[in-house]
Parts: C-alpha cells; sequence; structure tokens
C-alpha cells in the first residue's frame, strides 16, 4: 500500500537532486535552470500529495499557480540567458559580472 | 499491487530523470531526462488523482517549457564540454551538501504527524461524487478567482518581458515595407521604353 510517506520521500528526494545539481553545474546557467524546474516540481509533489491525502483541492489549486510561476520563470531566464549569449559569447556564471556586483 | 507497481516506476523514473539531468554531460540529453522526470511525475499525479494537474503538467512542462530549454540549448552554439570541466571539482562539495540536506529532511520525515485539528482546518474540502476536473474548477473560479486572473497577469508579463528582451533592429538587412508596397501602382511602376527596331535599349 502506497502511502503519504512514499510521495514525500520522493519529492525530498528530488528536491535534493535539484540542489545538488545547483552545486554541481556552477558554470552552465541552463543546467541551473533545469534544476530550479526539478525543484518546483518536487513541491508540486509535495502538494499534490497532501491535496489527495488530505481531501483538500486547495493543494492542486495552488499546484497550478506554481505551474504558471515556473513556466515565467523559465521564459524570462531563457530570454535573459539568450541576450547575454549575444552580448558576451558565454553562458559562463563566472562571466556574469557587468554590474561589478 | 498494480498501483505499488506502477508507483515504484514512476518514481523511479521521477528520480533517474532528475538525477540525469543533473549528471549528463550533453545538455540536449539534459533536456530529454528531463522530460522523462516530467511525465513520471505525471504518472505519480495520476496515481494520487490528479488528473487534470497531470495533463497540465504534460501540457506546460513537456510541451512549452521542456521544448523551450530544447530550443535554447540547440540554437546556442557553446562549448558544454568547457563548461562541464569543472565539475568534478564541484563534486564533494556538491555530494555533502546534497547529503547533509537529505539528512535534516530525513529527520523531519520520520519524526512527522499531523495536527489534531488538520482535517477541520481544510480550505476546500474535495466533494464527493464530482470527477478531479470539475471539482477543480468550482474551488478555483470561486475561492480563488482573483488569484487565478492574477497568475494570467504573470504570464502576460513574463510574454512581454521575453519578447522585449529578446527583441532587436538589426541593421542592414533587407526588410518587408507593408506600406511601400501597397502604395505602389502601375503608374510609379511601369516605364514605357520606345525601342527602336534592330537597336538595344
Amino acid at each position: 500500500m502506497i502511502g503519504l510517506e512514499h510521495y514525500l520521500t520522493v519529492a525530498a528526494v528530488l528536491f535534493v537532486i535539484g540542489i545538488f545539481g545547483l552545486f554541481l553545474n556552477r558554470k552552465n546557467v541552463i543546467i541551473l535552470l533545469m534544476s530550479i524546474e526539478l525543484i518546483l516540481l518536487s513541491v508540486n509533489i509535495n502538494m499534490v500529495a497532501f491535496s489527495s491525502y488530505l481531501g483538500d483541492m486547495a493543494g492542486q489549486v495552488f499546484t497550478l499557480f506554481i505551474l504558471t510561476v515556473a513556466a515565467a520563470e523559465a521564459a524570462i531566464g531563457l530570454a535573459i540567458l539568450v541576450v547575454f549569449f549575444r552580448n558576451r559569447g558565454t553562458i559562463d556564471v563566472e562571466d556574469v559580472n557587468v554590474m561589478k556586483g | 499491487m498494480i498501483v505499488t507497481l506502477a508507483f515504484y516506476l514512476f518514481a523511479l523514473g521521477v528520480l533517474g530523470g532528475g538525477l540525469f539531468t543533473v549528471l549528463s554531460r550533453n545538455p540536449v540529453h539534459s533536456v530529454l531526462f528531463l522530460i522523462l522526470s516530467f511525465f513520471s511525475a505525471a504518472g505519480l499525479f495520476v496515481l494520487l488523482g490528479a488528473e487534470f494537474i497531470a495533463m497540465l503538467l504534460m501540457i506546460v512542462y513537456v510541451g512549452a517549457v521542456a521544448v523551450l530549454f530544447l530550443f535554447v540549448v540547440m540554437m546556442l552554439d557553446v562549448d558544454f564540454a568547457e563548461l562541464k570541466a569543472g565539475m568534478a571539482q564541484y563534486m564533494p562539495v556538491a555530494l555533502a551538501i546534497g547529503i547533509v540536506l537529505l539528512m535534516s529532511l530525513g529527520l523531519a520525515f520520520g519524526d512527522w504527524q499531523a495536527a489534531d485539528g488538520a482535517e477541520a482546518a481544510r480550505a476546500a474540502v474535495t466533494p464527493e461524487g464530482v470527477e478531479n476536473t470539475a471539482a477543480l474548477g468550482l474551488v478555483l473560479y470561486e475561492q480563488y478567482f482573483m488569484i487565478f486572473q492574477l497568475a494570467g497577469l504573470i504570464l502576460f508579463v513574463a510574454m512581454i518581458g521575453a519578447i522585449v528582451l529578446t527583441l532587436r533592429h538589426r541593421e542592414g538587412i533587407k526588410r518587408q515595407n507593408v506600406l511601400e508596397q501597397m502604395w505602389r501602382d502601375p503608374g510609379k511602376a511601369i516605364e514605357m521604353k520606345d525601342v527602336k527596331p534592330g537597336q538595344g535599349l
């Protein structure tokens, strides 16, 4: 029998894989964005699992909003990436120092 | 039994896809593993009885986000081998942080129980005998209508932002001028020449 804990474990491990990816691919912005997508997906799994086992539709509604934010974030992030590549000819994070921040 | 089998299959797909997204050397493979991960997560959502979210995940994530990633990966002429060079160097730190985080999450999940008032505190109780999509629509369009509209606004702003960021006016290339084309008439475009027989122009 598959319980709530099984889904929570999958979500937790996926979250950690996302964080792991953030630290592992410190140079490649595309993989960084994909890792952020994985983290958001793990949050979605958590939301839907709790929603299903508690019998509360609100969790699925908020999954919808997380999905919206994730799509918007990917679009804007990739647009910034394309503009940055046009200007500098690279997508290395260590070269992102135009603003001297 | 079949549900248990399906759960472990999809969980393996999600985690394996996620892991190889992160580890893969070729970013195109990364995107394909990301798609595998999204598909498996959609399978998990179907098992949980959230069919609408599952189908939305396939349409939005696989159909839009992953394809967007694929386009950008294939269009940018980047030397990915060079970017991957430092991966071995970051591996110990990344592994340490991952294991510590996993253990702390494990501690939280190991000793976890629902609050006494959790059942009573539900925001929108799932109605009996209504299928998932209809139930979601009932909640979304009544209790969360304002946030739903704001989500649309976020997508709209993101769309305009992406267009404004990537649009550029290139100099020195030929462009179509529709008005100029429409204002052309035979009087301006055709010139009559009187060519004598036996001679050229």
